[in-house]
């Protein structure tokens, strides 16, 4: 690319493209060891709660080629997980294995065999015999509602419950009334990359290279459990096969590979089997939402109350923001939001992919539809009535808000006033078609980040930050980033992530990956570019730059920060087996300044596949009398095929928010699953006349 | 996955001998399944015979104007050979709409009939299941059935048999030839090859320890039109909640002969005789493919999570009926 073509925003081939494709981008699992490795395979435990009372391992020590059977009886001394509150970041947390003779829910480990190949552990952990005192367990968020309690606080430190106005009165007065229960099932990540690790020890230093999102809270947690220091402990991940939020926090790969290779003295590879990644990496826990809406016969709300119950876990208490969204979406003179959490035995609720705010404005969106149709009135013009520009709630201005913008260039686009107004008007023979709209919103986040930039005499620059790549086309937006502020050819950045060694970022999570990194990025090049600018002849220089967090940045105070989009679908329902078939589906956002058009296309249209899949298919099925996944692999657990989502479009608003960062530019990772599978189940309706509130939506719903 | 040791048979009847002399033995094709299910401990053979190589492929035109394929035939080979296609379309739409394109080019013929139930209960040895570990009960009772049976289950078990391809094998009334353990030929038409799950829903076929499948016959093609119809939980990469393979030869607005098989709903490949019967001489329309349905699930039950299928069985009935005759429904 010429030094003059500006390379931010340009759809630039992912810069890792060649390496991935040609199979020279290792991943965690791949990657070679000093000495040869040995293999973890870990054990789960086959009940959902009680004690450990006996384990035999006599017959996988003997097995060949084993080497170590480690479980509560040798594993290592361990700082204690603690209480279920974390004051700062729950993935920094010591996470201890093995620790004890307790089972807390099905399939947490209880044992990890290490032997000279995978498949030779693997087979010596069927030997081992585990005898268990199994306790009564609850599973099962329907049948212990009863049991839901107020945690002190809500994820990234928002209030449990807000109340603006009397919702209550105006609810009682409301003229146009909607009061109906939705019910998100249990969701599962599922990285195509499974969590694995590599663990290696030299003397007291401990080199993990494992699948993570965050280097930094990596370390942390693993220097906590051991109760070691930071800086003996390296972690590198160049290369993660998706995230999602599972790998925001390290799992057992990680920590039993680390016991078991300090334990036998060379390093020990450890990688969790699909089946098994359903107990160990945290899920989008199931929901039971009620909203309550109310408006007057003109269309404009009076009333938002959204109450939400979840599942967790009695060790922690992690409740998603699923109600935050219906804060700030649509004005309203009263809106209240409850969250309530159900403790269950089984593993806990964990990010994933916009925590709170997919299962949240799914429900939401598909409320807002049904007042559409209470109402009579087209369900973009409801939206557009209600729009607001201050944040109702917080009642500062949004820093910028083109909602509005997005529903009408996405009619325009979709061809959405061909809509039918009233459900099954459309069909070609026995199949329905419909067409469902709905909002897209998610706050934006920017935290602390630093980065390293050099240059070298023939003007070859080095970029080095611990942010990871999940994927998501980080290497490439910070190229970007870097040669226009160094005015150097892309081909001429060399970007290095993903190791402790670097400087210290926030890492892929959140959405504000790209913000907090590529900013961090760009204050260290402007401040090398000076350096440079001043030099009189070609030498090495570096230099620094960082970003603050919000926290400390007062337009995140001044300003509700948040991107918004519109989703448009159509579907196609068969009136004779129910079955429902995306057809088309676009979503136009606004979402700050565009730093990789192709890579930023690509994380909006993967957001909205998941919308689609979330409102469709994804569906973990607990059985409640052993406490496990029943349907706990890819062949059952099923998520959106190609077939499945045969067109799907993402186009974005011409956007800068110069309140965001110096560039403008926004976290966007998050933003296409939000309220997208609301337009999908809104389509159904508009096709079928039959309105889901369970989600997933099957075809026996239709039929029934 | 159990240690086992592994071989590359030379003949079909070395390759019968091989396993029938060991009873932890198994055949293995492409694996598809079978190397799945060691992995996951619900298959423990401790030798394999690897009859991928055999020269069991190729598909050719009988004496009678059938067809035979050899049992190790790919299914994508199978799916797109233009005999196939021209002549038994039901066989080559069954196939497509069956697993990935990937599996579909490890997948042999023998294999795809011989594939173990998709029984969530059954591929997780932590549980208690009666077809993989007899006596211990049958976890599908009351739990996760969806997938699971409505005709002709036992209180012991309610597997489905997967299968697509042998689903339109089974209206095309396809026969299997096989090589026992003693090296002699056998017939066996696809309507006795399969068990009902009774009391011992360990044993699936009516084939020996040993029993090599080594090609399977189809008769010259039914006349009338051939439609395979699956209806799945999402559009491509998913097992049939209920598939129905039809043929109706419905002329002159009479239907003259028909065939009509259910996949997803029993333990084996579902031949619908009754519903066959019923439409016989009947007039080719709704009400005709109505009772035809009615007759087909006539004794049909549900278990909770799959009670819809006796109701989506009976409408897809009805639609391939109709599209098969080149009627309304
Ligand atoms: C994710 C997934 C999705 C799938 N979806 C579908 C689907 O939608 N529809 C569908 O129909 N199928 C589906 N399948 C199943 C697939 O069709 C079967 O796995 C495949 O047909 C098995 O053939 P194979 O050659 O690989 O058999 P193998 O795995 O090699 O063997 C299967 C069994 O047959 C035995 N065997 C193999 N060959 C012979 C022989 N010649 N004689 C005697 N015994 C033999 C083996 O001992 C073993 O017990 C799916 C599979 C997967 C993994
Ligand atoms: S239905 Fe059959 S395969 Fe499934 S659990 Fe019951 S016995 Fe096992």
């Amino acid at each position: 690319m010429a030094v003059s073509a500006s390379p931010i925003g340009q759809p630039l081939d992912r810069v890792d493209g060649r390496l991935k494709v040609t199979g020279r981008a290792p991943y965690a699992f791949e990657h070679r060891t000093p000495q040869p490795a040995a293999y973890g395979f870990i054990l789960g435990a086959t009940v959902a709660k009680g004690r450990i009372t006996t384990i035999d391992s006599t017959a996988a020590e003997k097995a060949p080629g084993v080497l170590l059977v480690m479980t509560h009886r040798n594993a290592p001394k361990q700082a204690p997980f603690g209480p279920p509150t974390v004051p700062t970041n729950r993935f920094q947390r010591a996470r201890p294995y093995l620790a004890d003779d307790r089972v807390r829910h099905w399939g947490e480990p209880v044992a990890l065999v290490v032997a000279e190949t995978f498949e030779a552990a693997r087979h010596a952990a069927s030997l081992v015999e585990v005898s268990y005192a199994a306790e009564d367990k609850k599973i099962g968020l329907r049948e212990h509602l009863s049991e839901a309690w107020a945690p002190p606080k809500i994820q990234v430190g928002l209030k449990t419950d807000t109340s603006i106005g009397d919702f209550e009165a105006a609810f009682a007065s409301g003229e146009v009334t909607v009061d109906a229960e939705y019910h998100v099932a249990q969701q599962h990540h599922m990285a195509l990359e499974p969590h694995a690790s590599i663990a290696s020890w030299e003397g007291d230093a401990l080199t993990l290279v494992t699948a993570t999102q965050v280097v930094s809270s990596a370390r942390a947690c693993v220097a906590a459990t051991l109760e070691m220091p930071k800086e003996k402990v390296r972690i590198v991940s160049p290369y993660v096969g998706g995230g999602f939020g599972g790998k925001l926090g390290v799992r057992a790969d990680a920590l039993l590979s680390a016991f078991a290779a300090r334990a036998l003295g060379r390093p020990v590879k450890v990688a969790q089997t699909r089946q098994q990644i359903f107990y160990v990496a945290g899920h989008r826990a199931e929901s039971i939402q009620r909203i309550r809406l109310s408006a007057g016969k003109d269309g404009r709300l009076t009333g938002v109350s959204h109450d939400v119950v979840m599942q967790n876990c009695p060790t922690e208490d992690y409740a998603e923001q699923t109600a935050a969204q219906t804060r700030s979406l649509y004005g309203a003179p009263s809106i209240r939001t409850t969250h309530r959490l159900v403790n269950l035995d089984m593993q806990g609720g964990e990010p994933v992919r916009a925590p709170g705010e997919a299962p949240g404005m799914l429900a939401l969106e598909s409320a807002i539809d049904e007042l559409a149709v209470k109402l009579g009135m087209d369900p973009v013009e409801l939206r557009i009535l209600n729009d607001v520009q201050t944040d109702p709630e917080k009642k500062v201005p949004f820093s910028s808000r083109r909602f509005v913008e997005c529903l009408r260039e996405g009619a325009r686009r979709f061809g959405w006033a061909d809509r039918p107004m009233r459900p099954r008007q459309r069909r070609e023979g026995s199949t329905l078609i419909g067409y469902g709209v709905s909002a897209a919103m998610r706050p934006n986040y920017i935290n602390a980040a630093t980065a390293h930039a050099s240059v070298s005499p023939d003007r070859k620059a080095t970029i080095r930050i611990d942010m990871t790549d999940i994927g998501t086309g980080t290497y490439t937006i910070l190229t970007q980033v870097a040669a226009e502020t160094l005015g150097l050819p892309t081909k001429d950045v060399t970007v290095l992530l993903g190791d402790s060694l670097y400087p210290q970022s926030p890492g892929a999570g959140g959405s504000w990956g790209a913000a907090s990194s590529a900013t961090a990025t760009l204050e260290a090049c402007r401040a090398l570019k000076a350096k440079m600018d001043a030099a009189n002849e070609p030498v090495a220089l570096e230099a620094t730059g960082s970003v603050k967090a919000m926290k400390d940045n007062p337009d995140y105070k001044n300003f509700a920060q948040y991107c918004f989009g519109a989703h448009f679908a159509e579907v196609a329902v068969d009136e004779d087996t129910g079955e429902i078939r995306l057809r088309r589906m676009l979503g136009v956002f606004s979402a700050g300044r565009i730093l990789n058009a192709k890579t930023a296309r690509s994380q909006l249209i993967g957001g909205m596949i998941w919308g689609v899949s979330s409102a469709l298919f994804e569906e973990a099925a607990n059985d409640a009398r052993f406490g496990h996944v029943a349907n706990g692999d890819l062949a059952e657990y099923h998520v959106a095929a190609h077939a499945d989502v045969p067109n799907v479009d993402a186009v974005f608003l011409d956007d800068r928010d110069d309140k965001a960062n110096p560039l403008g530019a926004k976290g966007i990772g998050e933003l296409g699953i939000c309220g997208a599978g609301g337009s999908i189940a809104n389509a159904v309706f508009n096709a079928t006349g039959v309105r889901a509130r369970t989600f997933p939506i099957t075809l026996d719903s239709v039929i029934a | 996955m159990t240690p086992f040791t592994y071989e590359r048979a030379a003949s079909p009847e070395a390759a019968a001998k091989a396993v029938a002399e060991r009873p932890d033995a198994k055949f293995v094709a492409g694996g598809t399944n079978l190397v799945d299910l060691m992995k996951l401990g619900v298959e423990k053979p401790t030798h394999l015979v690897d009859v991928s190589r055999l020269k069991l492929g190729g598909i050719e035109e009988t004496p009678e104007g059938g067809l035979k394929i050899g049992a190790q035939v790919k299914n994508s080979d199978l799916a797109a050979d233009p005999m196939v296609r021209r002549r038994y379309p039901l066989l080559s739409r069954a196939l497509l709409a069956g697993a990935s394109g990937q599996l579909r080019n490890a997948a042999s013929t023998g294999g795809n009939l011989l594939q173990r139930t998709r029984c969530p209960y059954f591929s997780n040895v932590a549980m208690p299941c009666n077809k993989r570990a007899p006596g211990s009960g049958c976890s599908a009772l009351g739990g996760f059935n969806r997938n699971l049976a409505v005709l002709a289950a036992s209180e012991a078990c309610i597997a489905t048999h997967p299968s697509d391809m042998a689903v339109a094998m089974a209206a095309l009334d396809a026969r299997v030839h096989t090589v026992t353990g003693a090296g002699e030929a056998r017939t066996i038409p696809l309507a006795d090859f399969y068990r009902a799950p009774g009391e011992d829903p360990r044993r699936e076929t009516t084939l020996g320890h040993g029993e090599l499948i080594a090609a399977v016959t189809l008769p010259p093609p039914p006349k009338g039109r051939q439609v395979y119809r699956k209806v799945r939980d999402r559009a491509s990469y998913a097992f049939a909640l209920v598939s129905v393979a039809a043929v109706v030869d419905g002329e002159g607005g009479e239907v003259r002969t028909s065939r009509l098989a259910l996949g997803g709903v029993a333990h084996k490949p579902w031949r619908a005789v009754e519903a066959e019967k019923a439409l016989t001489g009947a007039r080719a329309d709704g009400e005709a493919f109505a009772e035809a349905a009615d007759a087909a699930m006539k004794d049909a039950r549900g278990y909770g999570h799959n009670d819809f299928k006796i109701e989506l069985a009976k409408r897809t009935i009805r639609r391939t009926l109709a599209d098969a005759a080149g009627r309304a429904a």
